[in-house]
Parts: C-alpha cells; structure tokens; sequence
C-alpha cells in the first residue's frame, strides 16, 4: 500500500540519501561495525595468549582439522546460496528466494551439528571450562590432563570464541527462518528448541544452551506480533549482510584457532 | 517507511537485477580454493610466525572477496566503502597495540 502512495518525483522531493542506499542496509552496516570489533577482540585475545604461551597446546589431530575444513566449507557454500537468494529476492522470484533462504539454513545448521560434534568430543577428552557441568565416568584423555590446569587460558579462549561465533550462526539461522517462512518458522523453532533440549545429556553444555531457541522464538513471535510484515528484497538483503558476516569471522577463526594448533605427527 | 526509504529499495533492488550471479560462483571456488591452500599450510610443520603471516594474509585475501562480492560493497558509492572499511580498519589496528606485551612476556625471566 505504501507502494501506491509513493510520489513519482519522490527523487525531487527528497534530499538523495549520503550513502545512496536505504537506512536498514547502513543500520545493518553500522551493527556489523561494532560486532567485528566484538570478534576483534576475541582474536586479539586468542593471538595475545598463542604468542605469549610457549607450551600452548596443539591438539587438533586430522580428525579435527578435516572436521574444521567441512564446516568452513558448509559456511562458504551457505554464503553462495545467501547471495542466489538476495539476487532472486531482487527479480521477485519467490519460489528460488525461500528454496536459497532454506538451502543456507541447512548449511548453517550443518555447521553448527558439526561444531558441536567438536565441542563434544574435546569436552569428553577433558578439555573444559570450570563453569562446564562435570562429565560422569570421564577418563581424561593424556594430552588433555594438565592442558586446562597448566594453560587455562587455551580453553577459555578457544570455547569463548568460538562458542560466539556459534551463539551468531545460530541466530543467523533463525533470522534467515523468519525472513523465508514469517510465522510458520515458529512451531519449527519450538520443534527444534524441544529436541535440542532433549537429545542432548545433562552434563553437556549444549543442554542449558538449547534454550537460546526458546528465547529467539519468544523474540521473533513478539517482533512478528506488534509488526507484522511481508519481507522484502531489502530485508533479504540486510539479513544476508548478516549471514556473510558471520561467514567472514569463521575466515579468520579457522586458521587462527584450527590450522595454527594442528597436531603434526 | 517513508517514501524517500522505499525509492531507494527501489533502485537498490533495481541494481541487483542487472548482477550477473556467474561472479559469485567464481568468488565461491576461490574461496574454497583458498580454504585448502590453508589446509595444505597446517601440515607443512612452518616456522609459527612465517605461517601466521601467510595464513592472515589469505585470510584477508578471502575477507576481501566477501566484502566485495558477497555484501556488495563493490557495488556500493565510493563515500560508503571508504567510511565503512577505514573506521573498521583503523579500530581493528588499534587493538593492535597489546601485541608487544605478549613478546615481552615470552621473555620475562630470561634477564
């Protein structure tokens, strides 16, 4: 309806935008700004203790390293689908703009299962936070039995960051949900939070996490209630700034945190 | 939304009608390409900082191509990239200056 009462001099009436493009998309711009200086920081971080700890810890075998090497190539490939889907928002073609949206929902997912697998089974060798639930009838794995005690700093900055970059492919991925499906993505959301919570064992972290979806669905169902809205190819494209941002910071995680800890035998 | 807003998706909207999406695919293979040069990298037992080196600059390599092509900013006014990217650049930098403490650790207790 907006559309419709748009004047045809609109250009004459209104002082041209200093960016030549529309508020969402520099609103967006100026949120990733802050963010990359978030991951900025953790970085920095991570790199702080690498070049200052001589005994840092290397212990991701071929296994991790090729584990690390599918995901990023999971978050490239949802990057492509992302931009087929913005440029098919573009020529209005809805059926290819949710089929893209849902195919880089399904990348993003895959990445995260696997990023999990990770998590889990460095957990399950003992490397862990203290605030991490204790794992019962753990056998500690040799090259993780002084790691956390001795070099303390190798955990906490390994699952802090890259449990929020996770933490941002997953809201990504809800977002992406709600941009292709509106308010059918909601039960789905629920779906998902149920089984998260459930499949997942006490004493894993990804238990108490699983109610990240609970809360983005409680979000998303009250943004969808007080605004209800069509998205628009401007919304996809915002929403894809998103996604390749967070593709963008795995670019600088993967080598700095897997390839530069890999076990060489 | 105002009119001035939904002028501007318009035309934005228009711009990416005329991309031609074979560039993307290229961006893509690249990329991946890329990906497993850094692979290869891991296991060839280099000096830590020399590979560090090599590593970053793929790495900005790769953030280069998916600013450019993947969000656009290729297509973007010049004022944009140019505010956008140097206030990124210029913050990241600055958190730069830690690093010599981290050096200067590594040897405290050698004198």
């Amino acid at each position: 309806m907006a559309e419709a009462a748009l004047p045809r001099n609109v250009a004459e009436i209104y002082e041209p935008s200093l960016f030549g493009t529309y508020s969402k998309k520099v609103g967006m711009w100026l949120f990733l700004l802050s963010d990359s200086l978030t991951f900025g920081a953790l970085l920095y971080a991570y790199s702080y203790g690498r070049i200052s700890i001589s005994n840092w810890p290397t212990p991701f075998h071929s296994g991790s390293i090729v584990n690390a090497t599918i995901m990023t190539a999971f978050l490239l490939t949802s990057s492509l689908t992302m931009v087929l889907a913005v440029n098919a928002a573009a020529l209005k073609n809805e059926k290819r703009r949710v089929l893209f949206l849902l195919a880089t929902m399904a990348c993003g997912a895959g990445f995260v299962i696997l990023h999990g697998k990770e998590w889990s089974h460095l957990i399950s060798e003992g490397l862990r936070l203290p605030i991490f639930p204790a794992v019962p009838h753990q056998e500690v794995a040799s090259e993780f039995v002084n790691v956390s005690k001795t070099v303390p700093q190798f955990a906490g900055t390994f699952f802090t960051l890259t449990g929020m970059h996770m933490l941002h492919v997953t809201l990504g991925v809800v977002y992406l949900g709600v941009i292709a499906l509106r308010r059918k993505f909601i039960p789905i959301l629920l779906a998902l939070w149920l089984v998260a919570w459930l499949a997942t064992p006490a004493y894993s972290p990804f238990h108490y996490a699983a109610h990240v979806l609970l809360i983005a669905a409680l979000v998303c169902s009250l943004i969808m209630w007080l605004k209800p809205k069509i998205y628009d190819a401007a919304d996809v494209e915002v929403a894809g700034l998103y996604w390749h941002f967070v593709d963008l910071v795995w670019m600088f995680i993967f080598p700095l945190v897997y390839i530069m800890s890999t076990k060489i035998v | 939304m105002d009119a001035s807003q939904l002028a501007i998706e318009g035309r934005v909207a228009e711009q990416h009608r005329h991309h031609s999406i074979t560039p993307f695919f290229w961006v893509w293979g690249t990329l991946l390409v890329l990906t497993a040069i850094e692979v290869y990298l891991g296991y060839q037992n280099m000096e830590p900082k020399r590979m560090l080196t090599i590593l970053m600059g793929l790495s900005f390599v790769k953030a280069t191509l998916i600013i450019g092509y993947f969000m656009h900013m290729k297509y973007e006014l010049s004022r944009m990239k140019w505010i956008t990217m140097c206030s990124l650049v210029f913050c990241l930098a600055m958190m730069m200056v830690f690093f010599p403490d981290a050096f200067r650790i590594l040897s405290l207790g050698v004198r």
